[in-house]
């Protein structure tokens, strides 16, 4: 084709004068489709087959007996919930977008989305975007049926967001920010804007042994095995399932 | 709550562990469920026809027949299995929803029935998945319709008069619907026979009568029979008159009636006899007096008050008054083209009939219709070369565009419809999440009322909850206790902010806050900005506030820079607890509270240490404080 500036423009001209090259020939409709129209079709139906939707990728999980190994669930419980979950995500996967309008539905007075983001990321272990039954059910079991220590585990790992075996102030003040979302804004008393830091800061007095500013997996899990009331609330849980 | 939600709550709730490290207060207890937790099969028997499906599956719309303790009526000891003596071809549908979450119309079946299985299972009919919802919607339309002409033309023909109705009423009603009365049909009658008398007398005066004797050329009978045709207009205009000014007593709103189309057609059919009496009878205005005349034609369409199927083609043509109008705007650029094209090519030839170009105008229209006249033709080549090229573009031109025009019309009238409708259950959808999520919400403030009312929050508040609401509410309520706030609603909400502003200014009548309060200035509710450059502000000063001094807290204040950098060094400096309550009055508080040493372990529920502070403040401070579900005093 032909250089695309037009000959025809001046200094400071705002008008470009259309050019009738080759170029822009071909792009108008009109020729498009009588040009198409009197060329064959091709023998190759690419173009179609870029039009077809790859079917859904299906995951299909660990057989029972792998998953009744490395979980705590009895095979009926196993069977129940693979029911529920391949119900609800007939592909076997469940992408980040799902799983927070699932989240949210729970709290519809506040904005679950960023703590669904922190769970979501707490559940996928191998960090590859979308959590599948085996994830799931290894997540439920260590929450429900795990000891003590496993459960303080888990939810050290949540708070860890970038999983460096730390948990910094400010790791801590997005978990606390995205939890106090959650209330929404018809609270009693009202969710200030410091709120969240102050919670921050009470748990790092209570956590934070060495005052180093980061909270270790070991000052934690020691803190809140000495703190009677989180000993007690750990149960809570349990029958769930 | 949407489908599917049932079965992800116990993953919701277990995730809830997550905030159990966090919590400001202790978790309450979790609902007890004695309900057996392993799933088993259901049998349910429909007239005959035996479904089996997992319990699991109907619970996940706790809301309906199936999914709540109602079905238990319906279970039968004997045999172990749920019977219902209804329709198991329904059933079907109705089972399907319940397994994949979509509600689906089958179009073979009746929409009532179809509506009477649904209210029967307590499933709404609004959740029917987008596949099916247009054709439910149309076939429901359809019915109500058929079923509401049906109640009104019942109603039309034998509606007794409303008991009492003014003569002005009843005579409107009689002139809108003859049917009503014997005097209305007779007067419809009449009328009707009189526009006719009119339109052929009209038609007929022009023809030529026989002339009188004594005369050669022919007369129109007009005015060989001048008195009788005048009589017959007379008597006419007087009959039209009278109807016209009888409508005009008698309706509802005159204004209205006045604009009308019928009202108009009816005023232009009478008033040219009107002004043909007035006008004087001379030679000037005689041309006009004639044209006058041609509005008598105008009678003819009064019959479209006597004739439906007249008024609907009014209508269609109104509808279609774009697509009409640019048949008529190509149409004309078209006749402009070629009637230039035509005069210039036909311009030079002696004699020719192209005489301009609005003298083209005509052969253009003629020749475009393919009417072809013949009284004007082209003569030069290149004007018949023209002129056919002309004929064939007119085929074109206007056989083209009527079909588009007719089946534009009909899918622009159809999917105005389908717009409107879609529009109407948007909104009604979004009406309805909205609703849920409010219910929810209410639910759970509803359940938390009864529980501080009552102190035992066991047996007295399980009433008509299900399991699953049990386990959400608790939810909700483990997440209050890990933030130490409360759910409430707006109305709480407002009054907060209300008290709040009005607490902040009674508070500023108070000694010590002269200077902050000056400073920390905020406007009504909830000001959350300058609370945050207070924090801000406190989070930066380093702890050597053991004086107690306002002023030097003042200048400490002046002295901070706004925006705290967030360094961890900076950020572990500080050490007090600032239990900043809602409110700039509890600030003032905490700036005295801050001589007394920082207490190493926070507890969850703080005691108002008795600080040695001056300030009547304190007191009144200290009960805001101990309650942590606070109700704010109001100052």
């Amino acid at each position: 084709g032909k250089d695309p500036n037009p000959i025809g423009q001046t200094e400071g001209s705002k008008w470009q004068k259309p050019r009738l090259s080759r170029k822009s020939l071909m792009k108008c409709c009109l020729v498009k489709w009588i040009i198409a129209s009197t060329t064959q079709q091709g023998p190759g139906k690419d173009s179609s087959d870029s039009d077809l939707e790859l079917s859904m990728v299906r995951h299909q999980p660990e057989g029972l007996e792998q998953l009744q190994a490395q979980t705590q669930f009895t095979r009926k419980e196993l069977q129940s919930l693979y029911r529920g979950f391949k119900n609800e995500c007939p592909s076997g996967l469940v992408d980040e977008e799902t799983f927070k309008t699932i989240y949210s539905q729970f709290f519809p007075q506040g904005d679950a989305t960023t703590y669904a983001h922190f769970l979501f990321n707490a559940f996928d272990m191998d960090r590859n975007g979308s959590i599948r039954f085996e994830d799931f059910v290894l997540g439920l079991s260590v929450l429900l049926r795990g000891s003590v220590t496993e459960k303080l585990r888990w939810a050290f790992n949540l708070y860890d967001i970038n999983k460096d075996g730390y948990i910094t102030k400010e790791e801590m003040l997005a978990i606390m920010t995205s939890i106090y979302d959650m209330m929404g804004r018809c609270t009693l008393p009202s969710v200030r804007d410091d709120s969240p830091f102050e919670h921050v800061e009470k748990f790092f007095q209570k956590m934070d042994r060495n005052r180093d500013g980061v909270v270790t997996i070991d000052e934690f899990i020691e803190t809140c095995q000495k703190d009677e009331s989180i000993m007690a609330s750990m149960q809570l849980f349990e029958n769930v399932i | 709550m949407a489908a599917g939600v049932a079965t992800w709550l116990p993953f919701a709730r277990a995730a809830a562990v997550g905030w159990l490290p966090l919590a400001k207060k202790t978790m309450p207890k979790p609902p007890v469920d004695n309900s057996s937790r392993s799933d088993e099969i259901l049998y349910v028997n429909v007239s005959g026809v035996r479904f089996q499906t997992w319990k699991n599956t109907l619970d996940r719309y706790p809301d309906t027949l199936l999914g709540s303790s109602e079905k238990e009526f319906f279970y039968n000891e004997d045999t172990q299995e749920y019977f219902f003596d209804r329709d198991p071809e329904m059933f079907r549908h109705i089972l399907n929803f319940y397994r994949t979450g979509k509600l689906h119309y089958p179009r073979q079946e009746c929409i009532q029935a179809f509506d009477e299985e649904l209210a029967f299972y307590g499933i709404v009919p609004e959740i029917i998945g987008d596949c099916c919802m247009e054709e439910y919607r149309d076939r429901k339309k359809e019915n109500q319709e058929r079923l509401a002409e049906d109640t009104e033309a019942n109603e039309a023909m034998d509606a007794p008069l409303p008991p009492h109705s003014t003569p002005r009423e009843r005579l409107w009603r009689a002139f809108e619907n003859p049917h009503t009365s014997t005097m209305a049909l007779v007067f419809y009658y009449v009328t009707g026979f009189f526009i006719a008398v009119s339109v052929i007398a009209n038609v007929v005066e022009t023809v030529p009568c026989r002339p009188p004797k004594g005369s050669v050329k022919d007369l129109p009978c007009g005015e060989k029979y001048q008195l009788a045709f005048f009589c017959m207009d007379t008597a006419c205009v007087l009959i039209f008159t009278f109807e016209y000014l009888m409508r005009l007593f008698a309706a509802p709103s005159r204004c209205k009636f006045m604009r009308s189309v019928m009202s108009v057609i009816d005023v232009v059919a009478i008033m040219p006899y009107y002004i043909g009496l007035v006008m004087p009878e001379n030679e000037d205005v005689s041309g006009a007096f004639v044209t006058l005349r041609v509005f008598r034609v105008f009678r003819i369409f009064k019959f479209s008050r006597h004739s439906q199927g007249l008024r609907i083609l009014g209508y269609t043509l109104k509808s279609c008054a774009s697509e009409l109008g640019f048949l008529l705007f190509s149409l004309t650029m078209a006749i402009i083209i070629f009637a230039t094209v035509m005069f210039y090519a036909e311009k030079g030839t002696k004699g020719s009939t192209f005489t301009s170009i609005p003298a083209s105008f005509w052969y253009t229209i003629v020749t475009m219709t393919t009417l072809g006249y013949g009284d004007m033709v082209p003569n030069t080549i290149a004007g018949k070369i023209f002129g056919s090229i002309c004929s064939l573009s007119g085929v074109l031109v206007i056989a083209l565009p009527v079909p588009v025009i007719v089946s534009n019309f009909s899918r622009i009238y159809h999917q105005n419809q389908r717009a409107d409708k879609m529009r109407a259950q948007q909104k009604v959808r979004l009406a309805r999440i909205r609703m849920a999520k409010k219910g929810t919400a209410n639910a759970f403030l509803q359940y938390k009322e009864d529980r501080d009312r009552d102190s035992d929050s066991t047996a007295l508040c399980v009433k008509n909850k299900s399991a699953f609401e049990h386990q959400h509410h608790h939810l909700l309520h483990c997440l209050e206790k890990t933030t130490n706030h409360e759910f409430t609603d707006e109305m709480t909400y407002s009054e907060l902010c209300m008290t709040e502003s009005v607490g902040f200014r009674t508070s500023r009548s108070t000694s010590l806050s002269s200077q902050q309060g000056g400073q920390n200035n905020s406007t009504g509710c909830c000001p959350r900005r300058a609370r945050r450059r207070a924090a801000m502000r406190l989070a930066n000063s380093t702890v050597s506030v053991s004086r107690g001094s306002v002023q030097e807290l003042d200048t400490l204040h002046v002295k901070t820079t706004s925006i705290p950098p967030q360094t961890r060094s900076s950020l572990n400096a500080q050490s007090d607890d600032l239990k900043l309550n809602c409110g700039e009055q509890d600030f003032t508080a905490a700036i005295i509270s801050i001589p007394t040493p920082p207490a190493n372990t926070p507890d969850e529920s703080l005691p108002p240490s008795p600080a040695p502070i001056p300030g009547i403040l304190r007191n009144t401070r200290a009960t805001a404080y101990t309650h942590e579900t606070v109700k704010i005093s109001s100052l």
